[in-house]
């Protein structure tokens, strides 16, 4: 278009003296100084949950029950029970589930009308609104049973772990090397041999990777437990000791959860139940980043393999 | 001697067995002891059962989708029959008379979504830029060739290994739960917002934005928490698509004597602007139905204002704070609620998953 000649090299030159690179050399810093001051809420909730959580944080804290109005020391260690007794419900529902699913998406459909529906259904169920796989849990379980309880909280939890589940299960039996597949199937495996002896065993890491993710989402909500598992002030059965609950039928009671003790002892006008919530939030937030680091770790040793 | 049952996972396998003259006969006769044998027929009728069974229960995810919206409109039906659209227009909300109406509430969660997407979005974009475009891992690069060390065995990593720990952060800043947030944004958001609201209806008040006082909880704070909860959706898949877009459009911009910012802004965020265009989507899902942060922050006053600083109440807040001790008329109301927030998101969800497919396979053409 231009002849070498009339360029004018000074146009090329990369000096601050130039608008163009002082334009881009600003942008730079101000993506820098956004991006530090997007994560500066992270360190402030960690700041704040470590000074005025820490405080409070002792073996009584973790074991008492929540104190009563007015009432000096208590703690939440129902909550603490009850938060995973509901998440080993929703575990146990939600895991096998998601993963025969993520089995048939990734292994027996592929490219299939069904695959992709599925896929596109887990999808839109990971935007489903917390609070709405509460409504449903109320709806499908507190009304058919006709009360609060963990298993109907469960329930609820189990819902949003699902989509979780098995969209990484699925992007895990997805990078198993074909070759493995192969081989076993040269050998005379039948598609379910090998989906059990080889590929699942293979995508191990990359299934706990998600199983892992699921739980810490779920350990941390709140709404879906509001009106499904409601709340209670004493222990999951109050004659038998604490990990043993005496039947199912124990379980069929309002339940305790840290989350939802949050949220009330949040709006309490008590000192000591305000700093007992910042007790629990500090627990839940240490619970629920140790496992979801965990869950990154494995997945990453997983990816490198 | 049967032929032997092909596997369905080996695509080649089932090709060769439909042509002529091929089958597949195992070439020694199995015996027990044999590495490798034919699949039994009790394996292969475990085989067929497994897969079938695994289609159902795919299935079965499917029929859930559809099995939470019908659980929630039959529960809602007799209060939609009831009170009809009335409900959606009224904007008294009393259970005590028997008062039911929700548009407050589709006001406030639409205008809360909306500031915090905003806020959320500049952020967001701005963090899935540093992330994608390896600001982070070029500026370290270059302080380790200052001090002479980026040949070094055990300081070449860094750069990208401080890549991912803020990679990792940003991820992090998904994980505290919402309530946690809430409790946060109690304790330190008000306080900090409040003597800028303050300033702001003092000196701005005649501009309706800024026209009540905050008097604690209100619908600025309640969006600014709102804004870092969608912050880390938007970064995530607005970095998926950025880092999607072919080098070879990059280096071409480069090539044209483009600065680093003309080939961001004029090549690359184009190219990936039906990606980052889905990932807003689907943050206003998000923030559409976020419930704690707004429950504690928003006030639960349902009231329709311009003002940032006027309490409000959305949707899902409405029903975190009346459904635990709502009586049957009201639960009834709620489920309209409940309904009409289910119909709000799936649509926005829908569309928001549907672009970012879209996009996906318009990068794919690219490549």
């Amino acid at each position: 278009m231009t002849d070498p000649e009339s360029v004018d090299l000074r146009d090329l030159e990369r000096s601050l003296r130039q608008p163009r690179s002082l334009f881009s050399y600003a942008m730079s810093v101000l993506t820098g100084v956004m991006t530090v001051a997007a994560l500066l809420p992270l360190f402030s909730v960690l700041y704040l949950l470590i000074v005025r959580g820490g405080r409070q944080l002792s073996l009584g804290v973790l074991t008492a029950l929540p104190p009563a109005a007015l009432m000096p020391g208590g703690g939440f260690g129902n909550a603490i029970v009850g938060t995973a007794v509901m998440i080993a419900i929703a575990t146990a529902l939600s895991v096998p589930i998601g993963i025969t699913a993520a089995v048939f998406v990734a292994e027996f459909g592929v490219d299939t009308t069904t695959a992709s529906v599925v896929r596109f259904s887990a999808k839109i169920l990971t935007g489903l609104p917390s609070i709405l796989a509460g409504v449903f849990a109320y709806a499908a379980v507190v009304l058919t049973t006709g009360g609060f309880s963990a298993p109907a909280g469960g329930v609820a939890l189990a819902v949003l772990m699902l989509p979780i589940v098995l969209l990484t299960a699925e992007e895990a039996i997805k990078r198993v090397p074909a070759r493995m597949r192969e081989a076993a199937i040269g050998m005379g495996a039948t598609p379910t041999q090998v989906v059990v002896g080889v590929v699942l065993p293979t995508a191990l890491p990359g299934i706990l990777t998600g199983v892992l993710l699921a739980i810490s989402r779920a350990a941390g909500e709140t709404a879906p437990l509001l009106f499904t598992a409601l709340f209670s002030d004493y222990w999951i059965s109050r004659s038998a000791p604490v990990f043993l609950p005496k039947g199912p039928g124990d379980l069929m009671r309002p339940t305790a959860s840290l989350a939802v003790l949050i949220y009330n002892f949040s709006s309490s006008p008590f000192d000591n139940q305000i700093e007992l919530a910042w007790a629990a939030a500090l627990v839940l937030v240490l619970v629920v980043l140790m496992i979801k680091i965990a869950g990154q770790f494995l997945g990453r040793r997983s990816a490198q393999r | 001697m049967t032929p032997v049952e092909p596997g369905r996972s080996a695509p080649g396998l089932r090709r060769a067995m439909r042509r002529p003259g091929i089958e597949l006969v195992p070439p020694v006769p199995a015996s027990d002891d044999a590495l490798s044998r034919p699949p039994s027929p009790l394996e292969i009728w475990i085989d067929r059962a497994f897969r079938h069974g695994s289609r159902m229960v795919a299935w079965a995810t499917v029929a859930l989708v559809f099995y939470i919206v019908w659980d929630i409109a039959v529960v809602a039906a007799p209060s939609v029959r009831e009170h009809g659209l009335a409900l959606v227009t009224h904007s008294t909300w009393d259970a005590n008379r028997g008062e039911f109406g929700i548009l407050p509430a589709i006001v406030g969660t639409l205008y809360t979504s909306v500031l915090g997407l905003t806020i959320g979005t500049l952020f967001g974009v701005s963090v899935a830029i540093f992330l994608s475009e390896g600001f982070l891992a070029g500026g370290v690069d270059t302080v380790l060739k200052a001090l002479r060390l980026a040949e070094h065995p055990l300081w070449m990593r860094l750069p990208t290994g401080i890549e991912n720990l803020l990679r990792m952060t940003v991820e992090l800043l998904a994980a505290v739960p919402s309530v946690v947030y809430g409790l946060w944004g109690i304790f330190v958001v008000i306080p900090m917002v409040r003597p800028v609201a303050d300033w702001l209806h003092g000196h701005l008040g005649w501009i309706a934005l800024f026209g009540t006082t905050l008097s604690g909880p209100g619908i600025l704070p309640a969006s600014l928490v709102l804004a870092i909860m969608v912050l880390p959706t938007i970064s995530a898949i607005s970095r998926d698509a950025l880092s999607d877009v072919p080098p070879k459009l990059r280096e071409a911009s480069f090539g044209l004597g483009a600065t680093r910012w003309e080939t961001i802004l004029g090549v690359i965020v184009p190219t990936a602007s039906t990606g980052i265009f889905g990932a807003v989507i689907l943050g206003f899902g998000r923030a559409l139905g976020e419930t704690m942060a707004l429950a504690m922050l928003a006030g639960n006053a349902n009231l329709i204002s311009w003002s940032m600083f006027s309490p409000a109440n959305t949707l899902a807040a409405l029903l975190a704070n009346h459904f635990p001790e709502a009586g049957k008329l009201e639960v009834g109301a709620l489920m309209y609620a409940a309904l009409v927030l289910l119909g709000i998101t799936l649509l926005v969800n829908v569309i928001g998953t549907a672009i970012v497919q879209r996009a996906d396979a318009s990068l794919k053409g690219l490549r």
